[in-house]
């Protein structure tokens, strides 16, 4: 299994430097974190090594395509870089929203998994697109809570929780959690992992918020494992009436 | 020969492997890509593509992205 055991995949976009990266991957106990590809010259050096002496496992995406060949080409590339099969593909639609673009994301899947990678894509909460792409041979599905970057949390959960119920792949939620308690939630909707970049990279203290994203995905993995109770319009007295004092 | 490496122009003479402009431009092997021409290039096979005049050749490597 590609997934990290304790369900967090770090993003390592955003971070202010290699040494707050580094203490927040440790800090999130992962085993698997994104990387870019770009030209040597804008890359910077440093960050392979480190997350080869951390010892995590490296999943490229191809961040910045709007089209399927560029995707396509980028996931190519990537292969040969890190030589592994796993990808996570993105092809945006707009740099406003940077959503998904249905279309060119479908496309690029299925080149992709015909080529032999392990394609994980970052979709929308749209759950028909979901299932196009678990129907495709995607490894797992990744959908946004909502847009890269925003910490706007999960917007439609009862979507997450079609998604789960749709495919027969894992359910990775992928972007636009804020903080701790939406990736609580994106487990307790029944997520088998999620991934975050921004909110721990790029809040006050990095390390710090991969350790509560950390508990948090296991809180609400747990949570969901346990069984919620039905919610209720009214209340239900949990201490018994029988032998109440009369007064 | 004109190269355009990353998108750089560069004048070389005499003949340039992809393997001797990798060695070139970064030390490190391992999580570097080249394409020429948007074709990508093993890296088994680095010694053994010549580069010719006109080549544009992206040489890419690990960046932080989420």
């Amino acid at each position: 299994m590609f997934l990290p055991e304790n369900g967090l995949i770090l993003g390592t976009g955003g971070a202010n430097s290699l040494a707050a990266l580094e203490e927040a991957v440790v800090a999130s106990e992962t085993t698997l974190v994104t990387v870019a590809l770009r030209r040597v010259d804008a890359a910077g050096p440093g960050l392979l090594p480190m997350l080869d002496r951390l010892g995590v496992r490296v999943l490229p995406n191809t961040a910045g395509c709007y089209t399927s060949g560029d995707a396509v080409k980028t996931a190519q590339m990537a292969r040969e870089a890190f030589e592994t099969e796993l990808i996570k593909l993105e092809v945006i639609g707009d740099e406003r929203t940077l959503l998904p673009d249905g279309v060119e994301l479908l496309k690029a899947a299925e080149i992709l998994v015909a080529d032999g990678f392990t394609v994980l894509p970052y979709t929308s909460d749209d759950p028909i697109l979901a299932r196009r792409l678990a129907d495709a041979g995607c490894a797992a599905v990744m959908p946004a809570g909502s847009p890269i970057g925003s910490g706007l949390g999960i917007s439609n959960p009862h979507h997450i929780e079609l998604i789960v119920q749709s495919v027969d792949v894992p359910v990775v939620l992928d972007a636009g959690i804020g903080t701790s308690s939406d990736a609580a939630l994106a487990m307790e909707l029944g997520c088998d992992a999620v991934l975050i970049a921004s909110a721990i990279t790029r809040s006050d203290d990095p390390a710090a918020m991969a350790a509560a994203m950390r508990h948090a995905v296991t809180a609400g993995r747990l949570a969901r494992a346990a069984g919620r109770i039905p919610r209720r319009f009214h209340a239900l007295a949990s201490t018994q009436d029988d032998g109440i004092a009369e007064w | 020969m004109k190269l355009t490496i990353n998108g750089q122009t560069q004048d070389r003479s005499g003949t340039c492997s992809v393997a001797t402009l990798v060695a070139e431009i970064i030390a490190a092997q391992r999580g570097v890509a080249v394409a020429v021409n948007g074709t990508v290039v093993p890296r088994s096979a680095w010694g053994q593509v010549d580069l010719a005049d006109g080549d544009r050749i992206e040489v890419l490597t690990a960046a932080q992205g989420g």
